[in-house]
């Protein structure tokens, strides 16, 4: 039998900020869920399942969050469910809750992701003083600052990249009114100017601490005819994992995720994934990470991803534009970054992105990764049903 | 670290993971513990009617946002119970006491609590009990010290409204999360820990793809087999790549500018992670030959330092990073 056809019908955000002091956890994912329902144009007796995720229980020192929130998302009489991927757990969030869909499981399932990282402790919780063990010596952007390194030297880019990535994605935010950071006067000179935290990444190419929370309602093909507004449809959607350290790992271009955009495309039917696909969100909590994600998702050849960076290829208005929302960079509630990055790709295949709309996109690529490279998630959404 | 091992033996130690974690309350859960400070009880009253304390936010039933706070009686009925003869650290109560389900008058849900009462005698399903107010209250549950018998008549005006506004309210509060278990590294570590106890890092190969895996931890995870077969490697290694760290993490005792690697020890097929010592920060390079220097008291190598020796090729090390 066929799988069901899955389709984004709604979509829903909270204004990503650095403390959101107002309101409880409860109150956080209430806000993006209730958004996502009224872009919908449905109630929480239309939902038959919830399908949550967040980052691991220690970095906000919440255990269950399924039991604590399950009044405040309507899951009372329904099934929830709770994925955890670590960095990664917005995407597989989306993905389980639209298997449950295509397995014709439920026909209309809400999914929603979130952190507050201002009530966290998520340098405490990724760096335990385990016993006999070395302590890590250098804080989260030096786990990733010596495979950036990696990366230029493998590929030979110039090392202004970095910077240009962290500019575009400022400024695409300003386009954005979810985004965190909208910095007004924000200039490459700046980016170049601020400091080198862990040479060779800058202050200005890491991403922010947020508070927010991101939701999707999921339907089957019927309800995505009652939509009133255009829905996006799941045209692939794949998981992959590896282990966090092994040996002949690559942490520049990690197998797993070479394997989990292959699925992707093969279920899709893409074969030109830079001709094909109209624009990409994309996991990059630092900046380098967009031209080593477009090597690894098969946008450039290896070594080349950079190029694209350079030439414009990625910006707003280029051939190629990547992170449109402004990105990880401008806005990171960790637990919900990689579904805001599926959320986002759907928006842009409905035409609903607003200021920071790709004009005419109609394929559109949402990627999310984590645990130290060990996670990856993604999904191809299109403006049209699938026809395979 | 337990009692002294025997040589060679498995390691264990206790591992105790606690963190603060900050609560931001929201408006429903601010009103209720900010009027327990004032000595009032407030509820919710869900879209069906009933009165739910300690409130919630959103209705149970309908999913409703819930914002109709009401003050319930300090006194109610006991609607179950169970008995704890010996009460541990942290409990309401130091002596023994019962835990109980109170339906507070006025309320339509029971509140979990302790009932201060000299036996299981004198508890029983049905009978009267009112609060003890704790002497210092903050604004927390344990604003309510316990439950105490008492033989007041149901009161018949509650609930009462209530706009559930205080002065200077209770937004938040810092709660700590706490584990403790014991952690023990396995065999394969704890061969490893030894050893560099004796200063020599010994790693394992795996049968299968033959690679060396330092530190070791019994199993190698690509193939999914086990190892065992101990391959001592270094003590000089090649700093595959590395990032200059300039700003001080929390709680480390090292001075800003210092190198973070990845050091492949001669011999190993993954890098393992260290400081970079003896050289200028800004010398240091892909390629560089290192060896480790230990201190007294360290169970690791306290950094590495250059050899002096030629670089290594870079087509030595690629597959390393």
């Amino acid at each position: 039998m066929s799988r069901e056809p899955v389709a984004v019908v709604g979509v829903g955000q909270t204004r990503h900020v650095a403390a959101r002091r107002d309101v409880s956890i409860a109150g956080l994912v209430r806000e993006a869920a209730a958004r996502a329902l009224e872009d919908a144009e449905l109630t929480w007796t239309d939902i038959d399942a919830v399908v949550i995720g967040k980052a691991p229980d220690f970095f906000e020192g919440l255990m269950m969050p399924e039991l604590y929130l399950a009044d405040a998302l309507g899951a009372v009489g329904k099934p929830i469910l709770r994925v955890h991927t670590a960095g990664s757990v917005g995407g597989s969030t989306a993905l389980v809750a639209a298997n449950l869909v295509a397995a014709r499981v439920h026909r209309t399932v809400l999914t929603l992701a979130f952190e507050k990282q201002s009530e966290s402790n998520a340098m405490w919780g990724l760096s335990l003083p385990v016993p006999f063990q070395q302590p890590l010596l250098a804080g989260a952007g030096g786990f990733f600052a010596p495979h950036v390194r990696a990366y230029m030297r493998r590929s030979g880019a110039p090392d202004t990249v970095g910077a240009l990535v962290a500019y575009k994605d400022r400024r695409n935010a300003l386009k954005n009114p979810c985004a965190h950071l909208h910095e007004n006067d924000i200039t490459l000179e700046k980016v170049m100017a601020s400091p080198m935290l862990w040479d060779p990444i800058r202050y200005s190419e890491t991403c922010p601490s947020s508070d927010g929370a991101c939701a999707m309602v999921l339907a089957d093909r019927a309800g995505a005819a009652r939509s009133p507004r255009p829905p996006a449809w799941v045209h692939g959607g794949a998981m992959r994992s590896e282990p966090t350290m092994f040996a002949g790992k690559d942490f520049v271009s990690p197998q797993a995720g070479r394997d989990c955009s292959a699925d992707v495309y093969r279920q899709a039917g893409i074969a030109e994934p830079r001709r094909e696909i109209d624009a990409a969100e994309i996991y990059v909590p630092f900046s380098w990470y967009e031209p080593m994600w477009l090597e690894n998702l098969g946008f450039a050849e290896v070594g080349e991803g950079w190029k694209l960076t350079e030439s414009g290829v990625t910006e707003l208005d280029g051939d190629l534009p990547v992170n449109p929302s402004g990105g990880v960079l401008s806005a990171n509630p960790i637990g919900a970054s990689g579904m805001i990055r599926f959320a986002e790709a759907a928006l842009q295949v409905r035409g609903q992105a607003g200021e920071h709309q790709v004009d005419g996109a109609r394929r559109a690529l949402g990627h999310a990764y984590g645990g130290g490279s060990q996670f990856f998630a993604m999904w191809l959404v299109g403006d049209r049903p699938p026809d395979r | 670290m337990t009692a002294t091992p025997a040589p060679g033996a498995p390691l264990s130690a206790p591992l105790v993971v606690e963190f603060p974690f900050t609560r931001s309350l929201g408006p429903v859960q601010s009103a209720f513990l900010t009027g327990l400070r004032e000595r009032t009880v407030l509820g919710v009253r869900t879209d069906a009617g009933t009165v739910l304390v300690p409130p919630v936010e959103y209705d149970p039933e309908t999913a409703g946002e819930l914002r109709d706070l009401v003050r319930v009686a300090p006194a109610g009925t006991v609607t179950t119970w169970a008995w704890n003869p010996a009460p541990t650290s942290g409990q309401p109560l130091p002596t023994p006491f019962a835990w109980v389900l109170v339906r507070l008058d006025g309320a339509d849900s029971a509140l979990l609590h302790a009932l201060d009462a000299p036996g299981p005698d004198a508890v029983r399903t049905g009978m009267r009990v009112r609060i003890r107010w704790a002497g210092r209250r903050s604004g927390a549950i344990t604003d309510i010290a316990c439950f105490e018998p008492c033989r007041d008549a149901p009161g018949e005006d509650w609930p009462r409204p209530h706009s559930g506004r205080f002065d200077d309210p209770v937004t938040g509060f810092v709660a700590p999360a706490r584990l403790e278990y014991t952690y023990a590294p396995g065999r394969a570590q704890s061969a490893y820990l030894h050893a560099l106890a004796e200063r020599r890092t010994v790693g394992e190969r795996c049968p299968s793809c033959r690679k060396v895996y330092v530190p070791p931890r019994g199993a190698c995870p690509t193939c999914g087999v086990a190892t065992a077969e101990q391959v001592e490697v270094g003590p000089r290694g090649t700093v595959t790549t590395f990032c200059i760290v300039n700003i001080k993490a929390k709680n480390a005792a090292i001075e800003v500018p210092y190198v973070y690697a990845h050091i492949a020890l001669d011999g190993a097929d993954l890098a393992l992670h260290g400081r970079i010592g003896g050289i200028p920060y800004d010398r240091v390079r892909m390629g560089l030959r290192v060896e480790p220097v230990w201190t007294d008291d360290g169970r690791y190598p306290d950094h590495y330092r250059p050899t002096g020796e030629p670089d290594a090729d870079y087509d030595t090390y690629k597959e390393l990073l």
